[in-house]
């Protein structure tokens, strides 16, 4: 085990996978030279040189369609879009061709590409830098997508990613590049449609991925002091496949449920969520499904405002209040 | 294409000469004076905190300053995020640009009073929106023979060598053709596109694209403000009278960052940027005017004293500039308002309400 931060982890399992397979390659905006816009290349043009770390002209379709064709030929390259909101440039690459191609052509040609890029909002990057659209890559079969809340997972995710013969979406966030945790030395894969149960409660489960996961671990740990109630975080890891049985689960031992997205209430990954809890444990729930999002709206600049429209720890927190509340008037027993 | 060479000395060109009188060339000067202090002023306010971020123009003034003086009044122009000379050239205060990057408003001009379009932050987008635009225009009848020229109207559109890579640029280009559309491409080429440089843009120069697309292409020195002029005046009027498109190259160089949040430092040499500080686009306007005993120690000091108010103001402006209200985030998702924004809006108050301090006081 090693402590580390998220950029490092992914950092170093970029030039272990490079040092491990002469078929994986980089490509994308300023990841060569200037070691990429939040640094997750640095060092790799030194290691491998421009054949491998390949800086590429400003077009997300263009270096995304050319990675799918090298994918197609058996290389692995791992694309960077600088951020998730680029890559509605792509959109028709990966919705329409590395989605499909392994389909449309009855299994000829395979596309192991992995898209790394990070989502988020907090950074005062305004309404089209600062967005949570993994939902849109989700939606399609033929892709998978993951979404690693923490050092260790974004290292065997990564490893899973790029080993997989799928074109799957990596989706990294800008706010937890700087969180640190124990990151295990071997180099095992994880496995890619697999939730976490990252912290076992009683009373609650709280459905979460990427940044959310994070602050759904703090908000558990800080409601068991002041609440005194024990809260169950599920890190869904991947949001397709959709690890639904691990969800079902928890919520058929805790009985209510509090889902997290960083994203838009209205069609979100929560309404999936809260769909499948209903499809799979309706007769276990003491209270209707709670999904706390962003507010509505493109999402300010000013700082002040962003902060207002993100969901927080606080709005978290009142969400699982409210719903362990209305567990327990129909229990006919006051629980806090 | 030059016609003042970075010593200052003039030069002639058989297509695209000028005439300029004195006042002319020392309002050149003067603008330009006053956009790279309200540049520079703005950059410092973002090192203070002040701004959240800032894009600096240092070192394009001709580019835009010439391109912005060579369009009338009734042309429209569609900027990408560095454009605060042109804006300066379309009657906007400096100080409107502050609210952009200190995240209190959103661009406080009315585009079409100014005929200046909001800042486009996605890289080369404004490219199909100008052509759309252009299109319009000739949809209308407001370019062409017969037309009355002192009423004829284009549109420019700006961006960098960058976007010139993009699929949407690309696309604006053959639109731009096949309509006819009476559209001027004014592509900034500052070398850089943050650390990528020009050599990852294109294997040819970049005016020399429009020949493949049908349109002339032509490349001018973007550092000389007469030859910027000269060649946007003659392209506006080529698209005034249906003879549009037309692509600029204006040869320049970015001698800061892309933006406050890049370091150029880690990607490209000082050498270059002591060769490119030989050709700045201020000091050979200065030299001539000086040559041409134009403008004397007391003209340039007075364009001094009124940078160094400018810069003053916009100082104490950026400061007392109010924090948006709370409500400000759900009134503009709707050109016409929508049920569920005004129950968000409404919840949220409620709930702000319960604080003595709301956030949005300092």
């Amino acid at each position: 085990m090693s402590i580390m931060t998220y950029r490092q982890a992914l950092r170093d399992t970029l030039r272990t996978e490079m040092r491990r397979d002469p078929d994986v390659l980089l490509l994308g905006e300023e990841i060569g030279v200037f070691e990429g816009s939040y640094k997750i290349t640095a060092g790799l043009l030194a290691e491998f040189g421009e054949k491998r770390v390949r800086d590429t002209p400003i077009a997300e379709e263009g270096f995304t369609g050319a990675a799918i064709g090298a994918a197609m030929l058996g290389l692995r390259p791992v694309v960077e879009i600088m951020t998730i909101n680029f890559s509605l440039l792509a959109l028709d690459q990966i919705v329409n061709h590395a989605a499909k191609i392994y389909g449309m052509f009855g299994g000829q040609a395979r596309v192991p590409l992995v898209i790394r890029t990070p989502g988020g909002g907090g950074q005062q990057l305004g309404a089209t830098h600062s967005q949570n659209i993994e939902l849109y890559y989700a939606f399609v079969p033929g892709m998978k997508v993951v979404a690693p809340s923490n050092p260790a997972d974004a290292k065997s995710l990564l490893l899973a990613a790029i080993r997989d013969d799928d074109p799957v979406l990596f989706l990294e966030n800008l706010a937890l590049y700087n969180a640190k945790g124990e990151v295990p030395d071997d180099d095992t894969p994880g496995e890619i449609g697999r939730a976490a149960v990252t912290r076992p409660g009683r009373d609650i489960t709280v459905v979460a991925y990427s940044r959310m996961a994070a602050v759904a671990l703090t908000v558990a740990e800080r409601m068991a002091q002041t609440d005194g109630i024990d809260i169950e975080v599920v890190d869904l890891r991947s949001l397709r496949p959709l690890d639904r049985e691990t969800v079902v689960d928890s919520v058929r031992r805790t009985h209510c449920a509090v889902v997290l997205e960083d994203d838009w209430l209205t069609y979100g990954i929560g309404a999936e969520i809260a769909a499948t809890i209903s499809d799979g444990a309706f007769d276990w729930l003491d209270a209707p499904v709670r999904r706390v999002a962003m507010a509505e709206v493109p999402l300010p600049y000013a700082k002040t405002l962003e902060t207002a429209a993100l969901p927080s720890a606080d709005d978290v927190t009142t969400a699982i209040r409210q719903t362990l509340a209305s567990v327990g008037r129909r229990a006919g027993k006051d629980i806090p | 294409m030059q016609l003042l060479t970075p010593e200052g000395e003039r030069v002639a060109h058989p297509h695209f000469d000028i005439d300029i009188t004195p006042d002319e060339l020392r309002g050149l000067y003067r603008d330009m004076v006053l956009v790279r202090r309200a540049d520079r002023e703005s950059n410092a306010l973002q090192r203070q905190g002040q701004l959240g971020i800032w894009v600096p123009l240092l070192g394009q003034e001709a580019a835009q300053i010439g391109a912005g003086r060579a369009m009338r009044p009734r042309d429209m122009a569609f900027p990408s995020y560095r454009e605060h000379g042109v804006a300066w050239c379309r009657g906007i205060d400096p100080t409107e640009l502050l609210g952009i990057f200190r995240g209190t408003d959103h661009g406080s001009w009315d585009p079409m009073a100014t005929r200046f379009h909001p800042y486009t932050i996605v890289i080369g987008n404004q490219c199909l929106n100008a052509v759309g635009y252009a299109m319009g225009q000739r949809f209308d009848g407001r370019i062409g023979d017969g037309h009355d020229s002192a009423d004829a109207e284009a549109t420019v559109v700006f961006f960098g060598d960058g976007a010139t890579s993009q699929g949407d640029v690309n696309e604006a280009f053959v639109w731009g053709a096949v309509y006819d559309a009476p559209v001027v491409f004014f592509c900034q080429n500052n070398q850089w596109a943050i650390s990528e440089p020009m050599e990852r843009q294109s294997r040819i120069p970049l005016y020399q694209r429009a020949s493949g697309y049908g349109f002339p292409g032509i490349r001018v020195d973007g550092n000389d403000v007469l030859a910027t002029l000269a060649v946007t005046r003659w392209a506006l009027e080529e698209c005034r009278s249906g003879n549009g498109p037309v692509l600029i190259e204006a040869f320049t160089y970015r001698m800061d960052a892309h933006t406050t949040s890049d370091d150029p430092s880690r990607y490209r040499l000082a050498d270059e940027l002591e060769a490119w500080k030989l050709k700045d686009p201020i000091e050979r306007v200065k030299a001539y005017l000086h040559r041409q005993q134009w403008a004397d120690g007391d003209y340039f000091a007075e364009v001094e004293r009124e940078s160094d108010a400018l810069a003053a103001r916009l100082r104490e402006y950026c400061q007392r500039m109010p924090v948006p209200s709370a409500d400000r985030m759900f009134s503009e998702v709707y050109a016409n308002g929508s049920s569920a924004v005004s129950a968000q809006r409404d919840e949220f108050l409620t709930y702000l309400s319960q604080f003595e301090q709301t956030g949005g006081e300092r």
